[in-house]
């Protein structure tokens, strides 16, 4: 008879090859479904490969697509070792754009020295304020911070709609609803091709893995994030902890947003994430939260998306392809979780007496 | 007068109209959180829904066809969130959040994909189905019929009378459902396994068996619901169709307290700020001033806030969540 039991602790090893083996069975599966509708999935997989990282041009635009990700992704990492359930990057990232442009709107003739830290210092404040709002409601109410966050998202992006409508709209660009252009004073220098979010990023995943790993700070969140009571009794300050962790999280959400307005993107607009925010829970959760291996999952999902969209402009398969396999990839992982918390075992029957 | 009774009239049928699809996402949602699995895929089983009804109505000119589809497709990718989150006890807000990026993809992966339509000459033309418009043989039976006498009551007279059958159908849904939530057996066994799956399995309820008929039925409502968008509201399907109903229904399944009687006024609610949207884009109301729509897009979100806020401050029993919402059950962890 087959019996499932609870497993206590497995080995790293064995995880990591779970997931990789998991990984790789969903690619098949997903070139399986691909065969099904008609196209050749090995030839499939080979152009996203290439597309993704075939010419400079290319590995430039996989890379600009990983920073935001990567960022946010680190971001979400904080609240989730708490077990803050921030669904809300998007938001916190689009405010995070929003703070940073209002530095340049306010007073646009800064030094470029002055005027990009001044503008992250701005997209950090009103990425951790806006994720605040949840925190708050959460410890003092106890209202359910994943609802909050995923509303706060609609209404940050309605909120840029709005100013790309109406108040900050560019008359110089006819009819189209975009909001004016950063000028050279306020965009991100280049290195080796790309902005250098992908610098900052890169020292954010060295912060990020020694707060969470070396730091007391570090220490607190996780217990916070595995018992409440345990921390209370150990004579933590939990509402210092949150409310320090949560601004973290959401602030470095929010500098995403700014290193992708000014980056990539130039100006402000409405969908300068592209549902980012959404994939970078995904990114998190798969590197199980450990900032080394959120930039390996969020590289890989880079490349995938790129993939997918070289895809969708020289071919005729359209890009969604890549959301398509993600999400197939993501629904193996998350049934292999199981093979790492439970086992199953086989039981023959006692005979009776 | 008479107009503006008659702008109201259109208003008020129209609230209906864009409350329909969210009222079926909410019925899903109710569904999947009353045997405790929070489910954020709405959106995408919504999307998936739309679709596969809008390529099977293109296909064969059948609506009741399209809507079976668009339902078992629904339910399909319930089916898999289920097997996750039932059988592999995965985590149900990573799940949800995946199905629907995976419902979101694949719908416009379909939808891209050619097919072969009679054009005005009369050859045939390989086109995408974004590109082409769904046959009268489906749209028609479809569309907004009036009552004869009831339909001509003033101001709410289209309102419950001009509808499509479609909007029919959700009600009886929603009433049913709590007919059958309140005063059935396995109602009542439903809602025992959302607040003690460990007290309902004592008592020989097959939990797994009702976790999976449920969240089934939950995404074939939602599929149906995506459908009412491509085969009702406008005829063709559009990458992203259904733009954020689908969260909008999740709130609304909190919004609700999870009462499927009053998730049909949550929905007309919010339908109702969605339909006033674009009246008021250039309208100036007196006092108020200038309202932009954009703030008014926002209303549900906050609203939805706020009622999460007085629901958590209200600590009525009934007003509150299934207690083992979220919670994975594994028999030997009672």
């Amino acid at each position: 008879m087959l019996k499932i039991q609870k497993k206590q602790g497995v080995s790293q090893e064995f995880d990591a090859l779970l997931r990789i083996l998991s990984v790789v069975v969903a690619l098949i599966a997903a070139g399986i479904v691909m065969a099904f509708l008609g196209y050749n999935p090995i030839e499939l997989y080979q152009k996203m490969i290439k597309g993704a990282l075939g010419t400079d041009f290319n590995r430039a635009a996989t890379v600009r697509k990983c920073i935001p990700l990567l960022t946010m992704s680190l971001g979400v990492s904080i609240a989730f070792k708490m077990k803050f359930w921030n669904i809300g990057a998007e938001g916190q990232f689009y405010m995070g754009a929003f703070g940073a442009t209002l530095v340049w709107m306010l007073c646009p003739d800064l030094p470029i020295y002055v005027m990009l830290p001044l503008m992250a210092l701005a997209a950090i404040v009103s990425g951790g304020l806006f994720a605040l709002i949840p925190a708050i409601l959460k410890h003092k109410l106890g209202t359910s911070e994943t609802l909050v966050t995923l509303m706060l998202n609609y209404i940050a992006i309605k909120w840029i709609t709005y100013l790309s409508l109406g108040p900050w709209k560019d008359p110089g660009e006819g009819g189209q609803a975009k909001i004016y252009a950063f000028t050279e004073n306020a965009r991100l220098p280049e290195v080796f091709g790309v902005h250098i979010g992908w610098i900052v990023a890169l020292i954010l995943v060295v912060a990020v893995y020694i707060l969470m790993r070396f730091s007391k700070f570090g220490f607190e969140i996780a217990v916070l994030g595995e018992n409440p009571d345990t921390a209370r009794y150990a004579g933590m300050n939990v509402t210092k902890t949150l409310i320090i962790a949560v601004l973290l999280s959401g602030g470095i959400c929010g500098l995403a947003g700014m290193l992708q307005a000014t980056g990539s993107e130039g100006r402000l607009g409405d969908n300068i994430s592209a549902g980012l925010g959404f994939t970078a829970i995904i990114t998190a959760w798969l590197a199980k939260l450990s900032a080394p291996m959120i930039l390996v999952s969020s590289f890989l999902f880079a490349v995938l998306l790129q993939g997918g969209s070289s895809l969708g402009a020289l071919t005729n398969i359209p890009a969604s392809v890549a959301e398509t396999i993600q999400g197939i990839i993501l629904f193996f992982v998350l049934a292999s979780e199981f093979f790492t918390n439970y086992k199953i075992v086989f039981k023959r029957k006692e005979a009776k007496k | 007068m008479m107009e503006f009774l008659d702008q109201l009239s259109l208003f008020l049928q129209s609230t209906v109209q864009m409350g329909t699809p969210i009222l079926f996402g909410t019925l899903g949602g109710i569904l999947n959180e009353k045997v405790g699995h929070t489910n954020l895929g709405v959106e995408g089983m919504m999307l998936v829904g739309a679709c596969t009804g809008f390529m099977m109505g293109v296909n064969t000119g059948n609506p009741v066809l399209a809507v079976l589809t668009a339902g078992l497709a629904g339910a399909l990718c319930a089916l898999i969130y289920a097997f996750i989150t039932v059988t592999f006890m995965g985590n149900h807000t990573v799940t949800g959040l995946v199905l629907t990026i995976f419902g979101t993809g694949l719908s416009s992966f379909l939808g891209n994909m050619k097919t072969e339509v009679i054009n005005i000459i009369g050859t045939l033309e390989s086109k995408p189905y974004t590109q082409v418009q769904l046959p009268a043989s489906v749209s028609e039976p479809l569309s907004d019929f009036s009552v004869p006498y009831l339909s001509e009551i003033p101001v709410l007279g289209n309102m419950f009378f001009t509808q499509s059958i479609y909007v029919y159908i959700s009600i009886i849904f929603a009433v049913v459902l709590a007919i059958y939530m309140k005063r059935t057996r396995f109602g009542l066994n439903m809602r025992m396994i959302g607040e003690n799956p460990a007290a309902a399995d004592a008592s020989g309820i097959n939990i797994t068996a009702y976790k999976y008929i449920h969240i089934l039925i939950g995404g074939f409502l939602c599929g149906m619901g995506g459908a009412y968008l491509s085969l009702v509201t406008v005829d063709q399907w559009k990458e992203n169709l259904t733009a954020g109903i689908g969260w909008i229904a999740v709130a609304l399944v909190i919004f609700a307290t999870w009462d499927p009687i009053k998730a049909i006024f949550g929905a007309y609610f919010f339908g109702a700020m969605q339909a006033l949207g674009p009246k008021l884009q250039n309208a100036t109301i007196p006092v108020v001033g200038h309202i932009n729509s954009q703030f008014l897009d926002m209303i549900p979100y906050i609203m939805t806030i706020v009622v999460l806020i007085f629901i958590t401050l209200r600590k009525k029993k009934e007003y509150q969540a299934p207690a083992a919402l979220g919670s994975p059950y594994f028999r030997e962890d009672r």
